[in-house]
């Protein structure tokens, strides 16, 4: 068993990462119930963002120096794009049927893919993302690197930010309200086209901070890393109850370590040797969503909300 | 009226179909101006994507096989033309390339693909089309053996298919015995990515390496696409291996080997052809002491392939020629060589059969190639099994042996 904390560190790191990306698909369901299948896609632009303004800057700089210039510039793009695909991909469909929104997703997770594949220098390879140097550190019996040390830290920052901004500000308040009910929320006074860019744009900069983590965990980034990481996500965001911020956050963690303990120990339960392994590891990340969705199938924190057609 | 207008449609497009298959068969149509017949070479390589450096390696090589015989008049009364497309790796893309290639009669044969898994789905179309396929990468067993060659049932499976690549078979137990024997590894841990190319090569190193007395300590699968492998790292590093085995490409390996590392495994990773590549360094910061074979000795040691090299270079390609350079250079080359025998044969023409005349002809090729002898066996694999070990050492592979896998034992 002297496996297991090193598992747990694995799973809740992933997982961290997970929950981050799923806060966009979260955010935007729960105010226009859009699935906004490019999500995977603005987290992968974040990521290039970050790279382009660590090479832009002189060589040599220090990554501690550099990382929250990299963090800002990774944010920016996500955010960028994020608004963009709201107003000139989304805003116009918006009372349409939603398939036709559901498609416009995923035409534009394919061209913001094959935008980068095109015209990023090199973008058609794996482009090398700076890593910290040094020894990997020792926590609690497990051994974790120094660039993991990032979204151990910005994921529960990012998310008590996150709380106090839907709980205490005028803008959180207003975006609860539209959640709840757009009409009403415009009926009194609240701008609910702002709210809207508004939970697009908090999602994209919560994919430009997993960007930075994921660069600095694997020392890459390449064009198709969101459709995997999107689809984990969004699987996070339902398995936590799709429109719940908190719930996407652990339905994250939940999944991360689910993969990390079903690749060390599945193949340790007699008979089900063939089963184990990182080649099952999505096959019970499923299993386990498949579950909770039959037991509770408003996620593990979502609330059973009454059919709004 | 809606049967008869479709019936008029299908004439028109059956009618339609003959005269152009008509305009494209053998006539003046493909001599060009000083009388000289265009003979077309296809290639099929990932030129974009992550292995796309193997992939412009082996275009840029083809380009200069092709280019030199032009230059040499090779053939008399005969141009060459390279055809190179882009199969991104994917079997799909790979078929409909085999087939836009089998459509265009001037094309005689095709080099590629870089996969063994984008082989399987252009075999078919070849036979077909008895359009030779030769593969300067390709490593599975099964491609021309059949997939009952580990009970030594072997058949030959494709007539028009050819490889100047050593299979996995050979490869894997060339990596097993060079980890018992040179690396004295006493434990080893094997990875495969479920790919054709990967379960083969890992199965085979397994074999072997059992074979000589060596421990499997554990096995696992990853998938091709993942880059964090941190669970799978800490599976390793209990397990306590002297060596980790991997079969698979570097986008993968890369990372994994960088994970291992920082995850606390300091024993090397050892792979196959799919790891040599100098993005693998790039990719991974922690490379040193790594280990990858490749088919053929290093191009830079044979006295053979100096000329290519300096070739290479005067041509100005702007990739580098990366593991598969001297392979594509043979394989076109032998192409070539099967079409100058055609054309001999029959009186410095091109006969109406071309195809399939060039696809005997391929059986009986013989000459001294740029890495090594180059013919084939009576499966369509190349008879030479020379097989190079590299290691990772400041930042770039260094050969450390090489060796014909037959011979291993002697040298």
């Amino acid at each position: 068993m002297s496996e297991l904390p090193q598992q747990l560190a694995n799973g809740l790191i992933l997982g961290a990462m997970y929950g981050l990306i799923a806060i966009g698909y979260t955010m935007v369901y729960g105010i226009v119930q859009l699935i906004n299948f490019a999500h995977g896609e603005i987290f992968m632009v974040g990521g290039f963002g970050a790279l382009s303004v660590y090479l832009a800057l002189p060589t040599g700089t220090s990554l501690a120096l550099a990382l929250p210039v990299m963090l800002l510039g990774g944010i920016a793009v996500s955010v960028l794009v994020g608004i963009a695909a709201e107003r000139f991909a989304y805003r116009p469909l918006r009372g349409a049927p939603r398939l036709a929104p559901l498609i416009t997703a995923i035409g534009l997770s394919i061209a913001l893919q094959q935008a980068i594949w095109k015209w990023y220098p090199d973008g058609k390879q794996a482009r090398v993302f700076p890593q910290f140097k040094g020894r990997a550190l020792d926590i609690l019996g497990a051994t974790v690197q120094r660039g993991d040390l990032f979204v151990l830290i910005a994921a529960p920052l990012c998310m008590i930010a996150l709380g106090f901004f839907v709980a205490r500000t005028r803008s959180g308040r207003a975006m609860q309200a539209t959640a709840q009910d757009p009409d009403t929320a415009k009926l009194m006074g609240i701008n609910t086209d702002r709210i809207i860019v508004l939970a697009f744009a908090i999602g994209a900069a919560f994919a430009g901070v997993a960007a930075v983590a994921y660069g600095l965990r694997t020392g890459e980034v390449q064009f198709r890393m969101g459709f995997i990481m999107g689809l984990k996500a969004f699987t996070a965001a339902v398995l936590g109850g799709i429109g719940n911020i908190y719930g996407a956050m652990l339905g994250g963690v939940v999944l991360g370590i689910a993969e990390a303990l079903a690749t060390a120990y599945v193949e340790d339960i007699p008979g089900m040797q063939q089963f184990g392994g990182g080649a099952w590891k999505d096959v019970w990340a499923f299993v386990l969503l498949i579950l909770v969705l039959l037991l509770r199938p408003q996620g593990l924190l979502g609330e059973r909300v009454a059919d709004r057609a | 009226m809606r049967h008869r207008s479709l019936l008029l449609i299908t004439t028109a497009l059956t009618t339609g179909a003959l005269t152009l298959t008509a305009c494209g068969s053998r006539g003046d149509g493909n001599k060009n101006g000083e009388g000289k017949t265009t003979v077309v070479i296809g290639l099929d390589a990932p030129t974009t994507g992550e292995l796309s450096a193997l992939g412009l390696g082996i275009r840029n090589s083809a380009q200069l096989a092709v280019d030199i015989a032009n230059k040499n008049n090779e053939v008399k009364g005969v141009t060459f033309k390279l055809q190179a497309l882009d199969d991104k790796a994917l079997p799909n893309v790979g078929q409909q390339n085999a087939t836009k290639l089998a459509g265009n009669k001037d094309v005689l044969g095709i080099v590629g693909p870089l996969n063994s898994g984008v082989a399987q789905s252009m075999q078919q179309v070849s036979k077909q089309n008895n359009l030779t396929l030769i593969s300067p990468a390709n490593t599975t067993p099964d491609l021309t053996q059949g997939p009952d060659w580990k009970k030594n049932k072997r058949v030959r499976q494709f007539p028009t298919y050819f490889r100047t690549a050593t299979t996995d078979e050979v490869q894997g137990a060339f990596d097993g015995q060079y980890a018992w024997e040179k690396v004295k590894a006493k434990k080893a841990y094997v990875i495969d990515d479920q790919k054709t190319y990967g379960v083969g090569l890992a199965s085979s190193f397994k074999d072997q390496f059992a074979k000589l007395g060596g421990k499997i300590v554990g096995t696992e699968h990853v998938s091709p696409d993942d880059r964090d492998f941190k669970a799978v790292v800490s599976k390793v590093k209990s397990a306590k291996p002297d060596l980790v085995f991997y079969g698979g490409e570097y986008p993968a390996s890369g990372p994994l080997s960088q994970q291992l590392k920082d995850g606390g495994v300091t024993v090397p990773l050892m792979g196959g052809d799919g790891m040599y590549s100098a993005d693998y360094i790039k990719l991974n910061k922690k490379a040193q002491g790594d280990y990858a074979s490749s088919v053929g000795k290093p191009v830079e040691q044979l006295p053979s392939a100096k000329k290519y090299i300096a070739d290479y270079k005067a041509a100005g390609f702007k990739e580098p020629y990366e593991a598969y350079g001297g392979s594509t250079y043979d394989s076109t080359w032998a192409l070539i060589q099967a079409v100058k025998n055609v054309v001999e044969a029959n009186n410095g023409k091109l006969p109406d059969d071309a195809r399939k005349k060039v696809t005997e002809a391929m059986n009986k090729v013989t000459f001294d190639g740029v890495t090594g002898k180059v013919a084939f066996d009576k499966y369509g694999d190349t008879t030479n099994t020379m097989i190079t070990a590299y290691q990772v050492e400041k930042g770039d592979w260094a050969a450390r042996f090489s060796a014909p896998f037959k011979e291993f034992d002697k040298s």
